[in-house]
C-alpha cells in the first residue's frame, strides 16, 4: 500500500530530473528495490503504469534492480544472503548480525530523449 | 540520454523530517515515534506515561492511526492536547502529514510529543518522521517469533518494549528467544518488559523518557 506514495515520489524524482535536462519524453526509468526495504516489484510496476499517465514518463520502460537481504555476522564477520527468516549464520551458526544490504531503495538513472 | 541520478526515492521525505527535526529542537520538544502491530498496547503504554508525567511535563499527542485508537476522551481527560491525523488509509505516517498537524498543536507549551504511528510494522519503517527516538512495542499474545519476521522495524527501533509479561504464564512465549531475537538483529536497542495491566515495569519506561528527554536537549 505504502507502494503508491513511494512510487509518486520515483516518479517526481524521475520527472523533475527530465526537467532540469530538457528532456521532451522519458523512455526507461532504472531503480534499485532493497528486499528488505519493504516494496514489492509488482505494486511499483502497477502504480507507475498509473500514475505516469499523462506525463513525459508515460510509456516508459522500469527497469527494478533488486539487491537481496544480506547480513554480515558479527560473531566471525561471515556475509551471507539472508532467506526467509533464517538469520542464522551457515558458517558460526550464532544469530547476532549486522543488516548490510538490502535496505535500499533509489533513482538509479533515467533514459530521455531531448529536444534536438 | 542516461542520466545518472543516485538519488534516494524517499529524499523528498527525508528532507521534511529534517525541517520536522529542526522544528522540534527549535521548540525543545522531545518526539517520540511509536510503532506496534494493532492490539500491542500503544494506546495503553503512552497513556501510562501520560498519567504518570503529566502535570511535571508538557505533552502532546499526535495520532496516525486509521481509525482512532487513542480514546481521544481519555486524552482530553487528562487535559493533553492530541491531534488526530487522518491518514486516508494509508498505511503509515510521512514527515509531511506530520507537519500538517503541527498547526493543531501548542508546540511551545509541549516538552515530550508521542507519535502513535498506523499500526503495523512494515510500511512505518521506510519514512522517517523526524523524530528523536523510534519505540517498537510488542505483546506476549504475538508471539516471539516477531522480532524475525519484522527485522528491519527491530534493527532501526531505540527502544523495544515488551508488553503484556502479566500473561507470559498463559501464553506460549520464550522470553529468552525474544530478547536474544532482539539483540540478534540490533545490538543497540534498550529492551523493556512491561505491563500496562499491573503496572509491572512501567517505572523503566518513564526512566527511559526522561532520560531520552535529557538527551534531546543536549
Amino acid at each position: 500500500m505504502h507502494e503508491l506514495a513511494i512510487t509518486q515520489s520515483m516518479l517526481d524524482l524521475a520527472l523533475e530530473q527530465a526537467k532540469k535536462n530538457n528532456a521532451i519524453r522519458i523512455q526507461k526509468v532504472s531503480v534499485t528495490i532493497g528486499e528488505m526495504s519493504g516494496v514489492v516489484d509488482e505494486c511499483v510496476r502497477f502504480y507507475f503504469e498509473i500514475l505516469s499517465e499523462g506525463t513525459i514518463a508515460e510509456g516508459a520502460e522500469l527497469a527494478i534492480h533488486s539487491i537481496p537481504a544480506t547480513a554480515r555476522c558479527r560473531q566471525c564477520e561471515t556475509r551471507f544472503e539472508v532467506h526467509g527468516m533464517d538469520w542464522i549464520c551457515p558458517m558460526c551458526g550464532k544469530a547476532q548480525i549486522e543488516i548490510v544490504g538490502g535496505k535500499e531503495l533509489y533513482l538509479e538513472s533515467i533514459e530521455v530523449e531531448d529536444e534536438d | 540520454m542516461k542520466i545518472k541520478v543516485l538519488k534516494n526515492i524517499l529524499s523528498a521525505n527525508d528532507q521534511r523530517a529534517q525541517e520536522n527535526h529542526e522544528l522540534f529542537d527549535g521548540h525543545k520538544i522531545c518526539a517520540i515515534n511509536i510503532t506496534a502491530s494493532p492490539g500491542a498496547g500503544k494506546t495503553s503504554t503512552i497513556m501510562a506515561a501520560i498519567r504518570a508525567l503529566k502535570g511535571e511535563i508538557g505533552i502532546g499527542v499526535i495520532e496516525g492511526d486509521i481509525s482512532s485508537s487513542i480514546d481521544a476522551e481519555a486524552v482530553s481527560k487528562e487535559g493533553i492536547p492530541a491531534v488526530q491525523i487522518n491518514t486516508g488509509g494509508a498505511c503509515h505516517l510521512d514527515a509531511t502529514m506530520l507537519s500538517n498537524a503541527f498547526d493543531s498543536l501548542p508546540l511551545a507549551e509541549i516538552d515530550l510529543l508521542f507519535i502513535e504511528n498506523v499500526g503495523n510494522l512494515i510500511c512505518p519503517a521506510s519514512f522517517a518522521l523526524g523524530e528523536h527516538k523510534k519505540v517498537l512495542i510488542a505483546s506476549v499474545p504475538e508471539g516471539d517469533d516477531k522480532p524475525y519476521k519484522y527485522p528491519v522495524m527491530f534493527n532501526q527501533s531505540d527502544l523495544v518494549i515488551l508488553n503484556k509479561i502479566d500473561l507470559l504464564p498463559y501464553v506460549k512465549f520464550d522470553r529468552q528467544r525474544f530478547i536474544d531475537a532482539v539483540r540478534g538483529l540490533n545490538k543497540n536497542a534498550t529492551i523493556i518488559e512491561i505491563s500496562c495491566t499491573t503496572g509491572e515495569g512501567i517505572e523503566r519506561w518513564l526512566e527511559w523518557l526522561a532520560t531520552t528527554i535529557d538527551d534531546s536537549r543536549e
